[in-house]
Protein backbone atom coordinates (compact mmCIF):
# COMPACT_ATOMS: atom_id res chain seq x y z
CA UNK A 1 0.00 0.00 0.00
CA UNK A 2 2.78 2.35 0.97
CA UNK A 3 4.59 1.28 -2.14
CA UNK A 4 1.70 2.28 -4.33
CA UNK A 5 1.53 5.67 -2.59
CA UNK A 6 4.94 6.75 -3.76
CA UNK A 7 5.50 3.99 -6.23
CA UNK A 8 5.81 6.38 -9.14
CA UNK A 9 8.72 8.23 -7.45
CA UNK A 10 10.79 5.42 -5.94
CA UNK A 11 12.47 2.83 -8.11
CA UNK A 12 12.76 -0.61 -6.55
CA UNK A 13 15.23 -2.71 -8.45
CA UNK A 14 17.00 -4.68 -5.73
CA UNK A 15 17.84 -7.56 -8.06
CA UNK A 16 19.21 -5.54 -10.95
CA UNK A 17 22.68 -5.60 -9.39
CA UNK A 18 22.82 -9.35 -10.01
CA UNK A 19 22.13 -9.21 -13.74
CA UNK A 20 24.92 -10.70 -15.80
CA UNK A 21 25.40 -8.51 -18.87
CA UNK A 22 28.08 -8.16 -21.52
CA UNK A 23 30.75 -5.70 -20.58
CA UNK A 24 31.21 -4.41 -24.15
CA UNK A 25 28.12 -3.64 -26.19
CA UNK A 26 24.73 -5.24 -26.02
CA UNK A 27 23.53 -8.66 -26.98
CA UNK A 28 23.23 -12.15 -25.61
CA UNK A 29 25.55 -13.65 -23.02
CA UNK A 30 27.43 -16.43 -24.75
CA UNK A 31 29.81 -18.86 -23.12
CA UNK A 32 32.93 -16.81 -23.84
CA UNK A 33 31.37 -13.33 -23.65
CA UNK A 34 33.27 -11.02 -21.36
CA UNK A 35 30.65 -9.97 -18.82
CA UNK A 36 30.55 -8.05 -15.58
CA UNK A 37 30.89 -11.45 -13.86
CA UNK A 38 34.12 -12.00 -15.81
CA UNK A 39 35.39 -8.58 -14.78
CA UNK A 40 34.79 -9.04 -11.08
CA UNK A 41 36.19 -12.56 -11.04
CA UNK A 42 39.26 -11.20 -12.81
CA UNK A 43 39.51 -8.40 -10.26
CA UNK A 44 39.42 -10.96 -7.46
CA UNK A 45 42.18 -12.95 -9.12
CA UNK A 46 44.15 -9.76 -9.67
CA UNK A 47 43.74 -8.63 -6.06
CA UNK A 48 44.84 -12.05 -4.81
CA UNK A 49 47.82 -12.02 -7.15
CA UNK A 50 48.76 -8.55 -5.90
CA UNK A 51 48.56 -9.62 -2.30
CA UNK A 52 50.25 -12.99 -2.66
CA UNK A 53 52.83 -12.37 -5.37
CA UNK A 54 53.66 -8.68 -5.24
CA UNK A 55 53.10 -8.52 -1.50
CA UNK A 56 55.43 -11.42 -0.72
CA UNK A 57 58.04 -10.41 -3.33
CA UNK A 58 60.55 -9.42 -0.65
CA UNK A 59 60.45 -12.87 1.07
CA UNK A 60 61.41 -10.90 4.15
CA UNK A 61 62.20 -12.67 7.40
CA UNK A 62 60.73 -9.61 9.09
CA UNK A 63 57.63 -9.17 6.93
CA UNK A 64 56.21 -5.98 5.52
CA UNK A 65 52.58 -5.18 6.34
CA UNK A 66 51.25 -6.66 3.11
CA UNK A 67 53.39 -9.76 3.49
CA UNK A 68 52.05 -10.11 7.03
CA UNK A 69 48.51 -10.17 5.72
CA UNK A 70 49.40 -12.83 3.15
CA UNK A 71 51.15 -14.89 5.83
CA UNK A 72 48.22 -14.43 8.19
CA UNK A 73 45.79 -15.76 5.57
CA UNK A 74 48.14 -18.65 4.80
CA UNK A 75 48.49 -19.53 8.48
CA UNK A 76 44.78 -19.19 9.12
CA UNK A 77 43.71 -21.66 6.43
CA UNK A 78 46.73 -23.93 6.89
CA UNK A 79 45.87 -24.32 10.57
CA UNK A 80 42.18 -24.81 9.78
CA UNK A 81 42.91 -27.61 7.32
CA UNK A 82 45.34 -29.26 9.70
CA UNK A 83 43.10 -28.95 12.77
CA UNK A 84 39.82 -29.94 11.14
CA UNK A 85 40.81 -32.44 8.47
CA UNK A 86 44.14 -33.72 9.76
CA UNK A 87 47.73 -33.65 8.58
CA UNK A 88 47.24 -35.75 5.45
CA UNK A 89 44.60 -33.28 4.24
CA UNK A 90 47.35 -30.71 3.75
CA UNK A 91 47.78 -32.13 0.25
CA UNK A 92 44.55 -30.32 -0.52
CA UNK A 93 45.63 -27.10 1.13
CA UNK A 94 46.31 -25.24 -2.17
CA UNK A 95 42.87 -26.22 -3.45
CA UNK A 96 41.07 -25.20 -0.25
CA UNK A 97 43.09 -21.99 -0.07
CA UNK A 98 42.15 -21.18 -3.68
CA UNK A 99 38.47 -21.65 -2.90
CA UNK A 100 38.67 -19.61 0.30
CA UNK A 101 40.51 -16.72 -1.29
CA UNK A 102 38.23 -16.62 -4.32
CA UNK A 103 35.13 -16.50 -2.11
CA UNK A 104 36.49 -14.00 0.39
CA UNK A 105 37.78 -11.64 -2.30
CA UNK A 106 34.61 -11.91 -4.39
CA UNK A 107 32.53 -11.21 -1.29
CA UNK A 108 34.54 -8.17 -0.25
CA UNK A 109 34.99 -6.70 -3.72
CA UNK A 110 31.25 -7.20 -4.21
CA UNK A 111 30.66 -4.84 -1.30
CA UNK A 112 32.09 -1.93 -3.29
CA UNK A 113 29.32 0.33 -4.59
CA UNK A 114 28.32 -0.55 -8.16
CA UNK A 115 30.20 -3.82 -7.90
CA UNK A 116 29.04 -7.24 -9.05
CA UNK A 117 29.29 -10.17 -6.66
CA UNK A 118 30.08 -13.45 -8.44
CA UNK A 119 29.46 -15.43 -5.25
CA UNK A 120 25.85 -14.20 -5.10
CA UNK A 121 25.12 -16.43 -8.08
CA UNK A 122 24.05 -19.98 -7.55
CA UNK A 123 25.81 -20.94 -10.79
CA UNK A 124 29.13 -19.96 -9.21
CA UNK A 125 28.59 -21.36 -5.74
CA UNK A 126 27.14 -24.56 -7.17
CA UNK A 127 30.27 -25.14 -9.22
CA UNK A 128 32.39 -24.53 -6.12
CA UNK A 129 30.23 -26.85 -4.02
CA UNK A 130 30.07 -29.57 -6.67
CA UNK A 131 33.83 -29.31 -7.03
CA UNK A 132 34.19 -29.94 -3.30
CA UNK A 133 31.59 -32.73 -3.41
CA UNK A 134 33.32 -34.52 -6.29
CA UNK A 135 36.75 -34.07 -4.74
CA UNK A 136 35.59 -35.43 -1.41
CA UNK A 137 33.77 -38.38 -2.98
CA UNK A 138 36.65 -39.32 -5.27
CA UNK A 139 39.22 -38.95 -2.49
CA UNK A 140 37.00 -40.97 -0.17
CA UNK A 141 36.77 -43.91 -2.56
CA UNK A 142 40.38 -43.62 -3.68
CA UNK A 143 41.71 -43.69 -0.13
CA UNK A 144 39.32 -46.14 1.47
CA UNK A 145 37.83 -48.11 -1.44
CA UNK A 146 34.49 -49.59 -0.51
CA UNK A 147 35.34 -48.80 3.09
CA UNK A 148 34.22 -45.25 2.36
CA UNK A 149 30.65 -46.57 2.41
CA UNK A 150 31.04 -47.17 6.14
CA UNK A 151 30.46 -43.43 6.40
CA UNK A 152 26.79 -44.26 5.85
CA UNK A 153 26.72 -47.31 8.08
CA UNK A 154 26.54 -46.04 11.67
CA UNK A 155 28.10 -49.00 13.48
CA UNK A 156 27.52 -47.46 16.90
CA UNK A 157 23.72 -47.51 16.41
CA UNK A 158 21.51 -50.56 17.19
CA UNK A 159 21.41 -52.96 14.24
CA UNK A 160 17.70 -52.51 13.31
CA UNK A 161 18.16 -48.75 13.11
CA UNK A 162 21.19 -48.89 10.86
CA UNK A 163 19.44 -49.21 7.47
CA UNK A 164 17.21 -46.25 8.30
CA UNK A 165 20.19 -44.21 9.46
CA UNK A 166 22.07 -45.25 6.32
CA UNK A 167 19.24 -43.86 4.20
CA UNK A 168 19.28 -40.60 6.13
CA UNK A 169 23.06 -40.40 5.91
CA UNK A 170 23.00 -40.95 2.15
CA UNK A 171 20.35 -38.29 1.66
CA UNK A 172 22.26 -35.85 3.84
CA UNK A 173 25.44 -36.64 1.94
CA UNK A 174 23.85 -35.73 -1.37
CA UNK A 175 22.16 -32.64 0.08
CA UNK A 176 25.54 -31.33 1.17
CA UNK A 177 26.47 -29.56 -2.09
CA UNK A 178 22.99 -28.04 -2.24
CA UNK A 179 23.14 -26.49 1.22
CA UNK A 180 26.83 -25.72 0.76
CA UNK A 181 26.15 -23.61 -2.35
CA UNK A 182 22.79 -22.08 -1.47
CA UNK A 183 24.06 -20.95 1.93
CA UNK A 184 26.76 -18.83 0.34
CA UNK A 185 24.79 -17.50 -2.63
CA UNK A 186 21.71 -16.85 -0.49
CA UNK A 187 23.63 -14.91 2.13
CA UNK A 188 25.40 -12.75 -0.41
CA UNK A 189 22.26 -12.11 -2.44
CA UNK A 190 19.98 -11.35 0.53
CA UNK A 191 22.28 -8.80 2.11
CA UNK A 192 22.93 -6.97 -1.13
CA UNK A 193 19.24 -6.96 -2.01
CA UNK A 194 18.25 -5.63 1.42
CA UNK A 195 20.78 -2.81 1.12
CA UNK A 196 19.33 -1.97 -2.29
CA UNK A 197 15.79 -1.94 -0.88
CA UNK A 198 16.82 0.45 1.89
CA UNK A 199 18.70 2.53 -0.65
CA UNK A 200 15.52 2.85 -2.71
CA UNK A 201 13.85 4.54 0.26
CA UNK A 202 16.64 7.08 0.69
CA UNK A 203 15.47 9.62 -1.94
CA UNK A 204 11.97 9.73 -0.39
CA UNK A 205 12.72 13.15 1.14
CA UNK A 206 12.70 14.59 -2.38
CA UNK A 207 9.20 13.29 -3.02
CA UNK A 208 7.25 13.36 0.20
CA UNK A 209 7.35 14.96 3.63
CA UNK A 210 7.39 11.51 5.23
CA UNK A 211 10.88 11.35 3.81
CA UNK A 212 12.17 13.63 6.58
CA UNK A 213 11.81 10.65 8.91
CA UNK A 214 12.32 7.82 6.42
CA UNK A 215 15.45 9.06 4.64
CA UNK A 216 17.72 9.26 7.73
CA UNK A 217 16.32 5.93 8.90
CA UNK A 218 17.09 4.27 5.60
CA UNK A 219 20.60 5.72 5.56
CA UNK A 220 21.20 4.38 9.09
CA UNK A 221 19.78 1.05 7.98
CA UNK A 222 22.07 0.94 4.94
CA UNK A 223 25.06 1.66 7.16
CA UNK A 224 24.06 -1.02 9.65
CA UNK A 225 23.40 -3.57 6.90
CA UNK A 226 26.72 -2.71 5.31
CA UNK A 227 28.49 -3.43 8.58
CA UNK A 228 26.64 -6.69 8.88
CA UNK A 229 27.50 -7.53 5.27
CA UNK A 230 31.21 -7.05 5.96
CA UNK A 231 30.84 -9.58 8.73
CA UNK A 232 28.81 -11.94 6.54
CA UNK A 233 31.28 -11.62 3.67
CA UNK A 234 34.01 -13.08 5.85
CA UNK A 235 31.89 -15.51 7.82
CA UNK A 236 30.38 -17.12 4.72
CA UNK A 237 33.82 -17.62 3.18
CA UNK A 238 34.95 -19.09 6.48
CA UNK A 239 31.91 -21.36 6.74
CA UNK A 240 32.31 -22.59 3.17
CA UNK A 241 35.97 -23.38 3.81
CA UNK A 242 35.53 -25.06 7.16
CA UNK A 243 32.70 -27.21 5.77
CA UNK A 244 35.02 -28.22 2.95
CA UNK A 245 37.53 -29.28 5.59
CA UNK A 246 34.87 -31.20 7.52
CA UNK A 247 33.78 -33.04 4.36
CA UNK A 248 37.38 -33.79 3.55
CA UNK A 249 37.87 -35.23 7.01
CA UNK A 250 34.94 -37.58 6.34
CA UNK A 251 36.62 -38.69 3.13
CA UNK A 252 39.97 -39.32 4.81
CA UNK A 253 38.55 -40.89 7.97
CA UNK A 254 35.09 -42.27 7.13
CA UNK A 255 34.74 -44.28 10.33
CA UNK A 256 32.61 -42.57 12.89
CA UNK B 1 5.67 -3.63 3.17
CA UNK B 2 7.45 -2.35 0.17
CA UNK B 3 10.06 -5.02 0.63
CA UNK B 4 7.27 -7.58 0.71
CA UNK B 5 5.79 -6.20 -2.42
CA UNK B 6 9.15 -6.22 -4.08
CA UNK B 7 9.71 -9.80 -2.99
CA UNK B 8 6.31 -10.83 -4.34
CA UNK B 9 7.03 -9.03 -7.51
CA UNK B 10 10.41 -10.75 -7.69
CA UNK B 11 8.94 -14.16 -7.00
CA UNK B 12 6.32 -13.64 -9.65
CA UNK B 13 8.87 -12.56 -12.20
CA UNK B 14 11.20 -15.40 -11.32
CA UNK B 15 8.56 -17.85 -12.46
CA UNK B 16 8.40 -16.10 -15.76
CA UNK B 17 10.68 -17.35 -18.46
CA UNK B 18 14.12 -15.76 -18.85
CA UNK B 19 13.99 -13.65 -15.70
CA UNK B 20 16.78 -11.38 -16.88
CA UNK B 21 14.55 -8.34 -16.95
CA UNK B 22 14.35 -6.17 -13.85
CA UNK B 23 12.43 -7.61 -10.92
CA UNK B 24 13.20 -11.26 -11.63
CA UNK B 25 15.97 -13.29 -10.10
CA UNK B 26 18.99 -12.99 -12.37
CA UNK B 27 20.43 -15.93 -10.46
CA UNK B 28 17.89 -18.16 -12.15
CA UNK B 29 18.58 -16.90 -15.66
CA UNK B 30 19.99 -20.14 -16.95
CA UNK B 31 21.19 -18.50 -20.16
CA UNK B 32 24.06 -16.91 -18.23
CA UNK B 33 25.10 -20.14 -16.51
CA UNK B 34 27.54 -21.43 -19.14
CA UNK B 35 29.23 -18.05 -19.23
CA UNK B 36 29.59 -17.81 -15.45
CA UNK B 37 30.73 -21.40 -15.11
CA UNK B 38 33.29 -21.00 -17.89
CA UNK B 39 34.82 -17.85 -16.41
CA UNK B 40 34.68 -19.25 -12.89
CA UNK B 41 36.64 -22.30 -13.96
CA UNK B 42 39.14 -20.07 -15.75
CA UNK B 43 39.49 -17.87 -12.65
CA UNK B 44 39.88 -20.85 -10.32
CA UNK B 45 42.46 -22.56 -12.52
CA UNK B 46 44.48 -19.36 -12.84
CA UNK B 47 44.21 -18.76 -9.12
CA UNK B 48 45.19 -22.33 -8.33
CA UNK B 49 48.33 -22.09 -10.44
CA UNK B 50 49.25 -18.67 -9.04
CA UNK B 51 48.90 -19.98 -5.52
CA UNK B 52 50.28 -23.49 -5.80
CA UNK B 53 53.22 -22.61 -8.09
CA UNK B 54 54.31 -19.24 -6.75
CA UNK B 55 52.62 -17.89 -3.65
CA UNK B 56 52.29 -20.90 -1.35
CA UNK B 57 55.82 -22.32 -1.79
CA UNK B 58 57.19 -18.82 -1.28
CA UNK B 59 55.21 -18.16 1.91
CA UNK B 60 55.89 -21.69 3.16
CA UNK B 61 59.64 -21.24 2.69
CA UNK B 62 59.57 -17.80 4.31
CA UNK B 63 57.72 -19.18 7.32
CA UNK B 64 60.08 -22.16 7.58
CA UNK B 65 63.08 -19.87 7.24
CA UNK B 66 61.70 -17.59 9.93
CA UNK B 67 61.13 -20.51 12.28
CA UNK B 68 64.67 -21.67 11.58
CA UNK B 69 66.07 -18.20 12.16
CA UNK B 70 64.21 -17.83 15.41
CA UNK B 71 65.35 -21.27 16.62
CA UNK B 72 68.94 -20.47 15.67
CA UNK B 73 68.77 -17.08 17.31
CA UNK B 74 67.42 -18.58 20.50
CA UNK B 75 70.15 -21.21 20.46
CA UNK B 76 72.76 -18.53 19.80
CA UNK B 77 71.35 -16.43 22.62
CA UNK B 78 71.59 -19.48 24.88
CA UNK B 79 75.22 -19.96 23.86
CA UNK B 80 76.01 -16.31 24.48
CA UNK B 81 74.33 -16.50 27.85
CA UNK B 82 76.45 -19.54 28.69
CA UNK B 83 79.55 -17.72 27.53
CA UNK B 84 78.63 -14.68 29.58
CA UNK B 85 78.17 -16.88 32.65
CA UNK B 86 81.51 -18.53 31.99
CA UNK B 87 83.19 -15.18 31.52
CA UNK B 88 81.69 -13.97 34.76
CA UNK B 89 82.89 -17.08 36.58
CA UNK B 90 86.35 -16.63 35.07
CA UNK B 91 86.34 -12.98 36.11
CA UNK B 92 85.40 -13.87 39.66
CA UNK B 93 88.04 -16.60 39.74
CA UNK B 94 90.67 -14.19 38.43
CA UNK B 95 89.60 -11.66 41.05
CA UNK B 96 89.86 -14.25 43.82
CA UNK B 97 93.24 -15.43 42.53
CA UNK B 98 94.49 -11.89 42.39
CA UNK B 99 93.27 -11.28 45.92
CA UNK B 100 94.98 -14.46 47.13
CA UNK B 101 98.20 -13.55 45.32
CA UNK B 102 98.11 -10.06 46.78
CA UNK B 103 97.53 -11.46 50.25
CA UNK B 104 100.45 -13.85 49.76
CA UNK B 105 102.72 -11.06 48.55
CA UNK B 106 101.72 -8.96 51.55
CA UNK B 107 102.38 -11.86 53.87
CA UNK B 108 105.74 -12.60 52.29
CA UNK B 109 106.81 -8.97 52.40
CA UNK B 110 105.74 -8.74 55.99
CA UNK B 111 107.69 -11.88 56.86
CA UNK B 112 110.74 -10.61 55.01
CA UNK B 113 110.55 -7.23 56.65
CA UNK B 114 110.13 -8.94 60.00
CA UNK B 115 113.16 -11.06 59.32
CA UNK B 116 115.25 -8.07 58.32
CA UNK B 117 113.94 -6.23 61.32
CA UNK B 118 114.88 -9.11 63.59
CA UNK B 119 118.36 -9.23 62.12
CA UNK B 120 118.74 -5.47 62.46
CA UNK B 121 117.48 -5.59 66.04
CA UNK B 122 119.83 -8.43 66.88
CA UNK B 123 122.70 -6.57 65.29
CA UNK B 124 121.82 -3.41 67.15
CA UNK B 125 121.49 -5.36 70.39
CA UNK B 126 124.91 -6.92 69.81
CA UNK B 127 126.44 -3.54 69.08
CA UNK B 128 124.86 -2.06 72.13
CA UNK B 129 126.15 -4.95 74.21
CA UNK B 130 129.61 -4.51 72.72
CA UNK B 131 129.62 -0.79 73.38
CA UNK B 132 128.34 -1.32 76.88
CA UNK B 133 131.08 -3.83 77.56
CA UNK B 134 133.67 -1.50 76.11
CA UNK B 135 132.39 1.39 78.17
CA UNK B 136 132.33 -0.73 81.30
CA UNK B 137 135.90 -1.80 80.60
CA UNK B 138 136.94 1.77 80.18
CA UNK B 139 135.09 2.84 83.29
CA UNK B 140 136.81 0.01 85.19
CA UNK B 141 140.11 1.15 83.78
CA UNK B 142 139.45 4.73 84.73
CA UNK B 143 138.37 3.62 88.19
CA UNK B 144 141.51 1.48 88.61
CA UNK B 145 143.78 4.24 87.41
CA UNK B 146 141.96 6.67 89.71
CA UNK B 147 142.52 4.35 92.69
CA UNK B 148 146.16 3.98 91.72
CA UNK B 149 146.49 7.73 91.42
CA UNK B 150 144.90 8.12 94.84
CA UNK B 151 147.44 5.67 96.29
CA UNK B 152 150.32 7.42 94.64
CA UNK B 153 149.06 10.81 95.72
CA UNK B 154 148.54 9.50 99.26
CA UNK B 155 152.11 8.09 99.38
CA UNK B 156 153.61 11.24 97.93
CA UNK B 157 151.56 13.42 100.27
CA UNK B 158 152.49 11.22 103.23
CA UNK B 159 156.23 11.48 102.28
CA UNK B 160 155.93 15.21 101.89
CA UNK B 161 154.16 15.57 105.23
CA UNK B 162 156.73 13.35 106.90
CA UNK B 163 159.46 15.38 105.25
CA UNK B 164 157.93 18.60 106.61
CA UNK B 165 157.85 17.05 110.08
CA UNK B 166 161.47 16.12 109.60
CA UNK B 167 161.03 12.49 109.61
CA UNK B 168 163.10 10.56 107.14
CA UNK B 169 160.95 7.65 106.32
CA UNK B 170 161.95 4.91 104.07
CA UNK B 171 159.75 4.45 101.02
CA UNK B 172 158.82 0.86 101.83
CA UNK B 173 157.27 1.37 105.18
CA UNK B 174 155.38 4.42 104.02
CA UNK B 175 153.95 2.57 101.12
CA UNK B 176 152.81 -0.38 103.22
CA UNK B 177 151.29 1.80 105.88
CA UNK B 178 149.43 3.98 103.36
CA UNK B 179 148.15 0.92 101.59
CA UNK B 180 146.96 -0.53 104.89
CA UNK B 181 145.29 2.73 105.79
CA UNK B 182 143.63 2.99 102.39
CA UNK B 183 142.37 -0.53 102.72
CA UNK B 184 141.15 0.12 106.17
CA UNK B 185 139.61 3.39 105.07
CA UNK B 186 138.02 1.67 102.20
CA UNK B 187 136.79 -1.01 104.49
Amino acid sequence: MAAEEHGEGLAFHPMDQFIVRPLFGEGDVGVFTITNATLWMALSVLAIALLFIVGTRGRAIIPTRVQSIAELAYGFIHKMVEDVAGKEALTFFPYIFTVFLFIVFSNFLGLLPMAFTPTSHIAVTAVLAIGVFLTVTIVGFAKNGAGFLSLFWVSSAPLPLRPILALIEIISYFVRPVSHSIRLAGNMMAGHAVIKVFAAFAPLVLISTIGIAVTPLSIVAITAMYGLEILVAFIQAYVFTILTCVYLKDALHPHH
Amino acid sequence: MSAETAAEHGAAAAHGAEAASSGGMPQLDFATFPNQIFWLVVALVVLYFILSRVALPRIGSVLAERTGTITNDIAAAETYKQQAAEAEAAYHKALDDARAAAAKVVEESRAEIQKELDVAIAKADAEIAARTAESEARIGEIRDSAAEAVTTVAKDTTKEILGVFGVKADARSVTSSVTARLKGGAA
